[in-house]
């Protein structure tokens, strides 16, 4: 039997009960519009989540005081984790690659202005935040390129807190007080938003040495380090690694990439996705149990056809073709009818909520399908067996 | 063209086992004209079974053309079914969705014969039982005897050497029977070898060669000549 008559005559034997067979299709077309939906969902909330991650920049290494791969005692009574100062962030700045290097120190402290007072995060970072961390200045300048140990008191105002304690006033040049101590106001940053529930904008920029002593710190929170992009992250890391080595007398800090962590987080998010799929997936197994139904009683109501089929020379593996083409007609036909059901509603979803994380992940989609036709296949290896293993006599006997 | 050597069909019905054909020997030559006929019971339709290759003998061997069929796979009987015999039931055995034209093109469709060979022997093999004109509709468009018209078209479609009728005029009233009789006996004058099973003695009569089967046993084999 040529492909195209076999998939001629099980178009033609399932059209002969088209409502039947459409309810049947039906249950798969359900499932794919499930997973596609579903992952649509998922994959939405991945480029989402990654944006936000991203938005910094990937070419940032972080370094933490502290080796979090440390094993047996605790590093507080032997160890000798040397603080991460300012002068290691200047140091290495030296390391191949590195083009800037941002120290970071970040607190609560509150802080007076305008008349007001304000608790609020303090960042105290070094003057490359902006070009690191793709900020922009919205007002005046950010801090300017002091001597690292030795800074002038000024500070830049994140946008709520600029709003907070001015209003629409100009801040620039006015005087604040944070943590008691008078800093000059010489900026203002553009708003950023929130990053998973941290609002960036509800902040006070200070020098990382200020805020230090603000904080009576010997060690910063972490350097951040910037690097060209045309060099690999491992070179880097291991230009940070020798620098560290040789100022601290070994490796104390735990260095993280971005890309370990983009690598993590997507691996995270992945999982996700997969598992919503697999919800999905369990409407389409309900499908698959729909045609099996259906096929099992196909094959009862054409017992004479299959019997004649037989008389007219078709052997069991033609007439096991015929009822597995069939099902999996039905469920290619639903699954398709799901895919474009699916990829409508995403679409429609996405023009009426524009806020909604959704994006429509064609592998899972096509994935889905696949698996439909699958479903279909295993469904009907039964009947199928059934109809092919049927007594030609006894079928021809019956009607 | 057929012979059976001590072929031997036996069914277990519950506890007891029914010889439905016990020790039969029998040779048919090439263009014969074959009716069978017995009681119920007899063993007449087990024998067309056989015969067609849709059922397989307990002991004894069937010779078709020189092949022991007993040695044949699965598919290679149902090569042979499609090649060398063509079937006629007393319920016709049309599927029902599809028309009088594609119900003919079955066989052909099933041996993977290219759609325009197919729909010009289709036609041929209509013309043939004169309902070319009929190809269109569907079996329950059609009558009783148009029904069994298009169905002996389908069995010659593929061109077999033999025809096995089984109870051929049964569902049919006398004038459409007496048609369907001429059609095949027709055939039979072209060279085909025709079998027939039926209950009816006028027509069982019309055969060149009668058998009457009892109890699984051949127990008269007259030869005539043909009218």
């Amino acid at each position: 039997m040529v492909f195209a008559d076999l998939l001629r005559f099980t178009t033609r034997s399932a059209s002969s009960h088209r409502l039947r067979s459409a309810l049947t299709a039906l249950g798969i077309g359900i499932g794919v519009t499930a997973v596609v939906l579903l992952t649509s969902i998922g994959e939405g909330l991945h480029q989402y989540v990654l944006a936000q991650f991203t938005q910094f920049g990937t070419n940032i290494i972080g370094i933490n005081p502290g080796r979090s791969t440390t094993f047996g005692a605790a590093t507080g009574i032997f160890g000798s984790v040397r603080p991460l100062t300012i002068d290691d962030a200047e140091a290495l700045k030296r390391v191949p690659f590195v083009i800037n290097t941002v120290p970071v120190v970040q607190g609560t402290a509150s802080v007076e202005g305008g008349g007001r007072e304000r608790k609020t995060n303090i960042s105290g970072v070094g003057s490359e935040m902006p070009v690191a961390f793709s900020f922009r200045v919205a007002l005046g300048e950010f801090l300017p390129p002091d001597d690292p140990r030795a800074p002038r008191p000024l500070a830049v105002l994140g946008a709520k807190v600029r709003s907070e304690l001015f209003g629409e006033r100009n801040p620039l040049g006015e005087m604040i007080r944070v943590g008691g101590e008078r800093y000059r106001v010489i900026g203002v940053m553009e708003s950023k938003g929130q990053v998973l529930g941290f609002d960036l904008d509800d902040a006070v920029y200070i020098p990382a040495a200020r805020a230090l002593e603000l904080y009576n710190r010997a060690s910063l929170f972490e350097i951040d380090v910037l690097y060209d992009k045309a060099a690999s992250a491992d070179e880097v890391v291991r230009g940070i690694e020798r620098m560290i080595i040789a100022r601290h007398g070994g490796l104390d800090v735990t260095i993280t990439t971005q890309q370990q962590m983009l690598e993590v987080l997507g691996s995270v998010l992945d999982v996700v996705t997969f598992a919503v799929a697999a919800l999905g997936g369990i409407s389409l197994l309900v499908g698959g149990v729909g045609i099996f139904t259906i096929m099992t009683i196909a094959v009862r109501e054409r017992t004479a056809e299959i019997g004649l089929l037989r008389a007219v020379g078709a052997g069991r593996g033609q007439v096991r073709s015929i009822f597995l083409g069939e099902s999996m007609l039905l469920a290619g036909l639903g699954g398709a009818g799901g895919l474009v059901a699916g990829m409508l509603i995403v679409a429609v979803l996405g023009i009426a909520i524009p806020a909604l994380p959704i994006g429509f992940s064609p592998p899972y989609a096509l994935a889905a399908e696949v698996i439909a036709v699958l479903i279909g296949l295993i469904a009907g290896v039964l009947p199928a067996q059934r109809a092919a293993g049927l007594d030609p006599v006894e079928a021809l006997r019956t009607e | 063209m057929i012979r059976l050597e001590g072929l031997t069909r036996t069914f277990q019905v519950g506890d007891s086992l029914v010889r439905a054909l016990d020790d039969v020997n029998l040779e048919i030559g090439a263009g014969e004209y074959l009716s069978i006929m017995g009681p119920s019971g007899s063993g007449k339709s087990t024998l067309l079974n056989v015969l067609g290759l849709l059922d397989t003998p307990t002991a004894g061997a069937y010779w078709l053309d020189g092949v022991n069929t007993s040695t044949m796979t699965d598919d290679e009987l149902a090569q042979t079914r499609q090649r060398q015999i063509g079937f006629v039931f007393q319920s016709f055995h049309l599927v029902a969705r599809m028309n009088a034209l594609e119900n003919v093109e079955l066989p052909m469709l099933l041996a993977g014969t290219p759609p325009a060979e197919r729909a010009e022997r289709g036609r041929l093999a209509l013309e043939g039982v004169g309902l070319a004109a009929r190809r269109d509709h569907r079996p329950d468009q059609l009558s009783g005897g148009e029904r069994q018209r298009v169905a002996i078209a389908r069995a010659m479609v593929m061109q077999p050497k033999l025809l096995l009728a089984d109870e051929p005029t049964g569902n049919l009233d006398t004038a459409s029977g007496a048609e369907i009789i001429r059609i095949v006996e027709k055939l039979n004058s072209e060279g085909l070898t025709l079998v027939v099973v039926t209950h009816d003695r006028q027509i069982g009569e019309r055969a060149g060669r009668r058998l009457r089967l009892r109890d699984g046993r051949v127990v008269e084999d007259l030869r005539r000549e043909a009218r």
